[in-house]
């Protein structure tokens, strides 16, 4: 498997989200993936990248797509802050549980919507979480 | 600063979002509405969203909260025009969109919100009788 592309970007504000939005969904209807695949990996990232702002102060994103040997072609997005971290990842997950005033459907929606989803996580030390969808 | 346009249409409000809106525009819409709403004596609010190419949790939190301010101020609101691609993926995410209304089309969208009115003017009508 090889990163056939790749670019970071600052989740600062609520316009770099609409920007990261923007470019998941530039990049996978240039390598061909369908409306649904775009759709739902637009609103992981949406759904993600709100989650490092409010609840990590802050991050980054990396982008990237993949190549596997066999041809085939991923989107993956891995997620950084430096915030407070989670402690205890299965309750995040949990729909519903929100320690905001969210509905607490960002974590376990986006890992519905997407193929791979990773969480690495505690408490003091920040949130990195990747995620990734294949054609 | 760039806003959404907001059309009186009748009786009726219709709100078209055109752009991808990051959240500060969403909450000005909210804002813009329901004082629009009070001001035109507006029944109703058809809320296109034809174009929107996503809506994630923090969208839905917005299209439940105007549903449900719109019927605090006497009105209805139902949200048309929601993509297969879209309504797909609410669902995959779990939203549940209580309290929203929806319709196909903005054609279908406007025979709901007449029906509505009509009901609840004949509600009203009944409970005046009841007193
Ligand atoms: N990057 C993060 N850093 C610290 N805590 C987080 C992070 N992401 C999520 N959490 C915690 O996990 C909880 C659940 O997150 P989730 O995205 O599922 O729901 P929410 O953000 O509360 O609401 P919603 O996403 O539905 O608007 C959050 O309330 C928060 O406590
Ligand atoms: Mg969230």
């Amino acid at each position: 498997m090889s990163v056939s592309k790749s670019d970071a970007a600052t989740i600062q504000n609520t316009e770099d989200i609409v920007r990261l939005r923007q470019r998941v969904r530039d990049l996978m209807k240039n390598e061909g993936f369908s409306l649904v695949d775009q759709t739902k990996m637009v609103t992981a990232a949406s759904e993600l990248a709100r989650n490092a702002l409010v609840y990590g102060g802050g991050g980054a994103v990396l982008v990237e797509v993949l190549k596997e040997d066999n041809g085939r072609t991923g989107l993956r997005l891995i997620f950084e802050d430096h915030g407070p971290g989670i402690a205890d990842i299965d309750q995040a997950l949990t729909d519903g549980f929100t320690t905001g005033n969210g509905l607490g459907l960002g974590l376990g929606g986006s890992k519905r919507l997407t193929n791979e989803f990773l969480i690495d996580s505690s408490p003091g030390a920040g949130t990195r979480i990747t995620v990734t969808r294949w054609m | 600063m760039n806003t959404i346009p907001i059309l009186k249409l009748g009786e009726y409000l219709l709100v078209s979002i055109q752009v991808d809106m990051h959240d500060r525009l969403a909450l000005q819409l909210q804002d813009e509405l329901t004082s629009m709403l009070v001001k035109t004596k507006s029944r109703g609010v058809l809320l296109d969203i034809s174009f929107l190419e996503m809506v994630d949790s923090f969208m839905g939190r917005m299209l439940s909260n105007i549903a449900a301010m719109t019927r605090l101020l006497g009105a209805e609101t139902v949200v048309v025009g929601i993509q297969p691609a879209v309504a797909i993926t609410i669902v995959e995410l779990g939203l549940t969109l209580p309290n929203v209304r929806t319709a196909l089309n903005v054609d279908a969208g406007m025979e709901i919100l007449r029906r509505l009115v009509d009901f609840s003017d004949q509600k009203g009508g009944y409970e005046c009788q009841q007193e």
